[in-house]
């Protein structure tokens, strides 16, 4: 178990890349404490399988430092790392039977004979395949294949981290949650460095301590759910994290007031004149649709989705998308909404500016 | 779903049916004619049932020729599917100089036989050729038309310089098609070379390398064109393997009907080997899954 440092960090996959654009990952300065939970959340191609596999010694830094605790790692092969990974698309050693695909991580390292015997059945019984131990690990189906490389990576002990790199894609539905309980409960009993790679916000949301979100080859935010929720510090942040996402409307800033297509927006905090692209983003979940207050919308259409109701509606031209609670009767006219004060973010260029207490 | 019946569909089968009789049927069924009757000339044909056969069966020639055609088989096999493994896994898998590589190793496969036979007919000849010259000059005893063992590394070096390709392409498809994924799981659970090799890149490369093996066997059990134009045979019937004999015996001596029993026979041992091989290698691969 350590703590990893990332140090100036940055990879392209060009021999010489010359311009920001060329780097898949840009350049990132990031501690991973000790025993913590993280989700790496992003989208597909931002860089975060990419960041997994620098620090598990796949693939090899373009430049900068990457520490365990206090030793430099950067140029160590993944076997001196000591670190356990899951792939999305399972591996399974199918000449193998089940028992010697999760003994063989520990056989490789030299353990003895009786520590594998009985660290192989408690990792069979954690994934539920007991009886399938003495089996051929071959023609199975998906889920059970990446049962086994789950139990792979958690076979060994003393490893520097566990990294998970979208393991439970390929998982039907009730088997993920079963899995990310297992995963949890793992994680509190041994105190790993655990990172989990995921584009699911559920997944990541409730895995994780603390969410680590990318976006082209960058680090926008890292919190806890809460934060990532209510202070997105990125407008991908806002429209990533959330069902539907934080609604993004340009504007104009002015002290304690945004102009929206002309509509005055009262705000909670002083932000000064912003310059730039200016922007306010507001979660459906804080607006509300009323009876002739506030400013006005056109209802395009209401989804029911059982828990709330997700209403779709045109706001001076752009879509923007209203919670309604499951009991209130929507009527037709109903065609305005106002804002919750405290919960409207300010934008400029993309990033959130906290502005100064009106 | 009724089946609609027509029996005039018959006739578009003909043509194929024809071509087939011409070109492979009727041959066949001339060699079985032979192989069952013996003639004095004149083109008057007497039946002799199984006569050849048994003739053959007893002859001391096929039975040495099977045994050094079965040796011959045994040691190209031997050699080539190792080799060839090993050659594949030492290319480089991508870009410039994996091209190169495959462009080079296929080269001696688009060598017409009897040049390969050639190109080490010469290449071995004391007087001239580079290798037997070199070797003469180095002190080294090598001469392939007197010295049975250097007659069998000759055609032995020379069908490895010329198959071996095959093997090694065929293998490095297999390799080709494992995901990334598996040696980078390999990596993470710190598996030593061998480890991977066993058990990742032999499994995945099953499939190829039955293949490898059972059409290396065929041709090397088959094998005329470049032992026959390097040493014909000889010295003595050192290197005469089954279709050097069988060519002997039915264009040299003319003796069509134990030839044509020959044949058949030859025919049935490398059908029921191939077919050995290949039920032996289906169940290993069923076995280990």
């Amino acid at each position: 178990m350590a703590r990893i440092t990332l140090d100036n960090l940055a990879h392209s996959y060009l021999a010489k890349p010359t311009t920001e654009d060329d780097f898949a990952l840009k350049e990132l300065n990031h501690v991973w404490a000790d025993g913590e939970a993280y989700a790496l959340l992003g989208s597909s191609g931002c860089g975060k399988s990419t960041l997994l596999n620098i620090i598990s010694g796949l693939v090899h830094p373009s430049q900068g430092r990457i520490l365990f605790d206090d030793a430099d790692v950067t140029h160590a092969s993944t076997a001196d790392r000591n670190i356990a990974q899951v792939f999305q698309f399972p591996v399974v050693y199918d000449t193998m039977t089940v028992r010697d695909n999760l003994a063989f991580p520990l056989k490789n390292r030299g353990a003895s004979p009786e520590y594998i015997a009985k660290r192989v059945q408690e990792i069979g019984a954690m994934i539920g395949m007991e009886a399938e131990l003495n089996n051929r690990a071959r023609g199975l189906t998906a889920d059970a294949k990446q049962k086994i490389s789950l139990g792979r990576g958690m076979v060994r002990e003393d490893v520097n981290a566990l990294l998970f790199d979208e393991p439970l894609t390929v998982i039907d539905p009730h088997m993920k949650w079963e899995l990310r309980t297992q995963l949890k409960s793992l994680h509190h009993e041994f105190g790993h460095t655990m990172i989990y790679v995921t584009h699911d916000q559920t997944e990541a949301l409730t895995f994780a301590d603390k969410v680590v979100v990318m976006y082209d080859g960058r680090v926008v935010q890292i919190g806890t759910p809460q934060e990532l929720f209510e202070r997105p510090a990125h407008t991908f942040v806002g429209y990533f994290i959330g069902s539907p996402g934080m609604n993004v409307l340009s504007a104009t800033v002015d002290g304690t007031e945004a102009l929206v297509h002309g509509a005055a927006l009262k705000l909670a905090r002083h932000f000064g004149k912003l310059d730039g692209k200016v922007e306010i983003g507001i979660r459906p979940e804080f607006i509300s649709l009323t009876e002739g207050e506030g400013l006005p919308v056109k209802v395009r259409r209401v989804e029911d989705v059982g828990r709330h109701k997700i209403v779709r509606a045109e706001f001076f031209g752009n879509e923007i998308n209203i919670l309604a609670p499951e009991g209130q009767n929507i009527s037709p006219d109903m065609n305005r909404i106002t804002f919750d004060q405290d919960q409207v973010n300010v934008y400029v260029n993309d990033w959130r500016t906290e502005g100064k207490a009106a | 779903m009724d089946k609609t019946l027509n029996h005039k569909a018959w006739f578009l089968v003909l043509p194929v049916i024809a071509l087939v009789a011409f070109s492979a049927v009727i041959p066949l069924m001339t060699v079985v004619n032979y192989s069952v009757q013996d003639t004095f000339g004149n083109n008057q044909f007497y039946w002799v049932g199984l006569e050849w056969f048994e003739e053959m069966l007893h002859s001391e020639r096929m039975w040495d020729a099977l045994g050094r055609q079965l040796i011959f088989s045994a040691i190209i096999l031997t050699i080539q599917i190792p080799l060839g493994i090993f050659v594949a896994l030492n290319m480089p898998k991508s870009g410039f100089w994996s091209s190169l590589c495959l462009v080079l190793m296929s080269l001696p496969l688009l060598i017409p036989w009897n040049v390969v036979g050639t190109i080490w007919q010469i290449f071995g000849r004391v007087d001239i050729g580079l290798l037997g010259y070199t070797l003469d000059a180095l002190g080294i005893s090598y001469n392939y038309t007197q010295d049975t063992f250097a007659a069998w590394v000759t055609i032995i070096v020379m069908d490895v310089w010329h198959w071996t390709s095959l093997v090694a392409l065929l293998a490095f498809a297999g390799l080709k098609s494992i995901p990334d994924a598996y040696y980078q799981a390999a990596k993470i659970d710190q598996a030593s070379r061998w480890a991977i090799f066993r058990y990742i890149e032999l499994p995945k490369m099953m499939g190829v390398l039955m293949i490898a093996i059972l059409l290396r066997f065929m041709d090397s059990f088959m094998i005329y064109t470049e032992p026959f134009v390097v040493t014909g045979g000889g010295p003595g019937n050192a290197t005469t393997l089954l279709s050097i004999d069988l060519v002997k015996m039915a264009l040299g001596q003319f003796d069509l009907g134990p030839a044509a029993a020959f044949s058949i026979m030859y025919y049935l041992v490398i059908l029921i080997i191939s077919w050995v091989f290949y039920t032996v290698m289906t169940n290993l691969e069923k076995k280990e899954g």
